[in-house]
């Protein structure tokens, strides 16, 4: 019996080769592509278009028909500042102090998500006892949704938790954590880290593994002492993947939401509101809530992304040259 | 073989056919303690007597009814009835029930009182009735004051004089802090008002932070920095996020405690016997010891298929019987002008602090100011209580002065006026 399949095949080969003699091999890829960019129309593209729609528009008013048009002055009002480093001084300070936030943010969190990444790849591409167990160990974190990473640690830090378990065991008073500006703020970046740091150790690894061993081997026949070896073969083959690492942890950095709302629900004060969740609160969550000024901040947060997706490009690019070479 | 496909294929008809014929009706339902269940039993009954009509509960968290129905209202969908408290702001949404109920004149009269929290200025709408009325006021931990050899404060008794008996509470039992507040600008707002706040300006917008105000939210801000606040509620939060107290006073980690009635079910069922708490009623300002009203009601919204349906499930839930069963069984302060005229509700708890409790926040409603009792009703309302808890939070956290966040709740509010427009 002819399978279903083989019937619609057939029922369409006319068809598919008439377009292929008019369109040539240009015109058939098109034609696979279309169902997979029709998805990514809909649920890209045309949300997209309607969020930079939205963010021309003022008004209280939800649908975007209902809304008026007063073009370009969300963006001024989220740009009107006398000094950009003093966010009151901003016609949005929220905003810029979420974007003050963010920046601090994303500079500590990558470079400790980098270092911490790297060495764990190092240690996890040497022949340990219990390698697979530990590789298994460092990525468990990411299978874990960003909510359930948030409450864990807010289970741990918050005034009954397990870390105050310990300092009162150990003779000392609970410490409220989680409303302290400075620990808020570094728990932030720890749980993030120890949320994501598994997938970016893998990257790592798996550029550690494609390095030629012969090269290694030589630098032993001629007893290169070991931070030698890294600075001049470990690390610059690993350039490349480093790149890539450093530019994705930047676009996530610049992301954070989930696990940080989470865990400090932007406080205490706005000390760990980062952009997205400005966006989020501005958009839906809070009883002042303004859509328009919400689109505009996130296509300007779109904007920054858009450069590093770019960068990211370039240098996956680059690495897949050198790989070639 | 034949006769059994024949048989089956013909009681799938008939059971097609019946359900075919069954008119659902969806309820966003939110609970703050028993009421869903209770709500649901009450909705079986109806559906056992009404078999033509499908009733399908949606309990759904409170944060679903801030944020995700007022999307769906604005995109002409939505349930086709739901419990909100955001009731004027959405006054545009709700269905006008009063061409399709039984017989209006007992709506009228038993809930016509707070029509106007529901419904546009002006409106002769029936658009729901309050499922419960609340009254924000206080709840003292008896036990721990007793313990600390504390007298509990009178009913005249101040706010200063109230936080400083529980500061004295605190010391005395080593507890985290001296009281707490829910994270609300609801919640602020009668004391505020005691203070002499008006919010709403002689043109019916609202008016700029005015004195009364800045002596509540001043004090708020020194008894945080003092310790005296429990931190989480407050400080831990950024924007308008909603915070509750109410674990941490059940935990017996604070003597005091200012939320409102509707915590006395949920109080009572996990307290249990474990402390003796009373209710205290709102302590005084310099212009009254005023709490604030409010509530929750149940409103069908405006763009149901089937407002008929819609009519009976409301006539039932509203009829006097159901009302009475749903105050006794949930604890709540009744809205239905009979019942409380009737009087002899029986709440069904076996706890003995509950019933003077409910006696307390009765009593404490006749001791709003009419600054206080204007805010329901009022468009702003929810603006206002919006931007103080945002930039309240923001002084406690050390990032703003007190005259810098009055600057920005003006701003904060005119802005919102400004896209209303």
């Amino acid at each position: 019996m002819t399978s279903p399949l083989v019937l619609i095949a057939r029922a369409l080969d006319p068809a598919l080769r008439l377009w292929q003699r008019r369109t040539g091999l240009g015109g058939m890829a098109a034609f696979f592509l279309l169902p997979n960019m029709a998805v990514f129309g809909v649920f890209v593209i045309v949300p997209l278009v309607l969020n930079f729609a939205y963010s021309l528009t003022g008004g209280a008013e939800i649908l975007l028909g209902d809304r008026r048009f007063v073009g370009p002055e969300q963006y001024g009002r989220l740009l009107e500042c006398q000094n950009y480093l003093v966010p009151l001084t901003c016609r949005e300070d929220q905003f810029w102090n979420a974007v003050q936030n963010t920046a601090i943010f994303v500079t500590f969190q990558v470079s400790l998500m980098v270092t911490v990444a790297m060495i764990t790849a190092l240690i996890l591409n040497r022949a340990i006892p219990g390698r697979a167990f530990f590789r298994a160990v460092f990525f468990f974190p990411v299978l874990l949704s960003p909510v359930v990473v948030g409450l864990i640690w807010r289970w741990i830090l918050q005034r009954e938790g397990l870390l105050n378990l310990i300092v009162t065991s150990l003779g000392g008073d609970p410490v409220v954590w989680l409303n302290d500006r400075f620990f808020a703020f570094a728990a932030a970046i720890g749980v993030s880290t120890w949320a994501h740091m598994g997938f970016f150790t893998l990257i790592l690894l798996a550029g550690l593994q494609a390095i030629p061993k012969d090269l290694y081997e030589a630098a032993e026949m001629d007893a290169t002492p070991p931070a030698r070896v890294f600075w001049r073969i470990t690390l610059p083959l690993l350039g490349p993947n480093l790149a890539v690492v450093l530019v994705l942890a930047l676009i996530r950095g610049i992301q954070i939401f989930d696990e940080a709302y989470v865990l400090t629900g932007g406080g205490p004060g706005t000390a760990t509101m980062f952009i997205t969740q400005y966006i989020y609160e501005v958009g839906f969550a809070s009883i002042l809530r303004n859509p328009g000024l919400a689109a505009a901040a996130s296509i300007l947060m779109g904007a920054v992304l858009v450069v590093l997706t770019l960068v990211q490009l370039g240098l996956s690019k680059r690495a897949e040259r050198a790989r070639e070479r | 073989m034949k006769k059994i496909w024949l048989g089956a294929s013909i009681l799938a008809l008939i059971a097609g056919t019946a359900s075919a014929q069954q008119t659902e009706v969806r309820v966003m339902w939110y609970s703050d303690g028993v009421e869903g269940e209770v709500i649901a039993d009450l909705l079986s009954r109806f559906e056992a007597a009404n078999p033509d009509i499908d009733v399908v509960l949606d309990n759904v968290a409170y944060q679903v009814i801030q944020e995700q129905l007022p999307v769906q209202l604005a995109s002409g969908s939505g349930p086709d009835i739901a419990r909100v408290t955001n009731l004027k702001a959405q006054a545009e949404h709700w269905l006008d029930l009063r061409p399709y109920v039984a017989d209006a004149a007992y709506w009228d009269t038993n809930f016509g009182d707070r029509f106007d929290w529901m419904r546009p200025d002006g409106s002769t709408a029936i658009p729901g009735f309050m499922t419960q009325l609340t009254l924000v006021g206080g709840f003292a931990n008896a036990t721990l004051f007793e313990q600390a050899g504390v007298a509990l404060p009178g009913p005249t008794a101040t706010w200063d004089e109230w936080i400083e008996a529980s500061r004295q509470v605190m010391v005395s039992q080593g507890l985290p802090a001296a009281f707490a507040i829910d994270r609300s600008g609801h919640r602020i707002s009668g004391p505020n008002a005691s203070f002499g706040a008006n919010y709403i300006g002689a043109d019916g917008l609202p008016a700029p932070v005015d004195e009364g105000t800045m002596a509540f939210i001043g004090r708020l801000v020194d008894w945080t920095a003092q310790g005296l606040m429990l931190p989480e509620t407050w400080v831990s939060a950024a924007g308008t996020t909603y915070r509750a107290a109410a674990d941490d006073f059940a935990n017996a980690q604070i003597p005091f405690y200012y939320s409102g009635s509707w915590q006395v079910a949920n109080l009572s069922t996990k307290i249990g016997d474990a402390f003796d708490w009373v209710a205290t009623g709102s302590p005084c300002g310099t212009a009254g010891c005023s709490g604030l009203a409010g509530g929750a009601a149940l409103v069908a919204v405006r763009y149901t298929q089937h407002p008929e349906a819609v009519a009976r499930v409301m006539d039932y839930l509203a009829s006097e019987p159901v009302v009475r069963e749903f105050t006794e069984r949930t604890l709540f302060l009744p809205a239905h002008a009979g019942i409380v005229a009737a009087g002899g509700l029986n709440f069904q708890s076996a706890d003995p602090n509950v019933p003077p409790a409910l006696s307390r926040f009765v009593e404490a409603s006749g001791e709003t100011l009419p600054a206080a009792d204007a805010l329901p009703a009022w468009r702003w309302a929810n603006t206002y209580y919006g931007a103080l808890v945002t930039r309240v939070s923001q002084v406690m956290a050390g990032e703003l002065t007190l005259e810098q966040a009055r600057e920005l709740i003006d701003r904060d509010i005119a802005d919102q006026v400004a896209a209303a427009r």
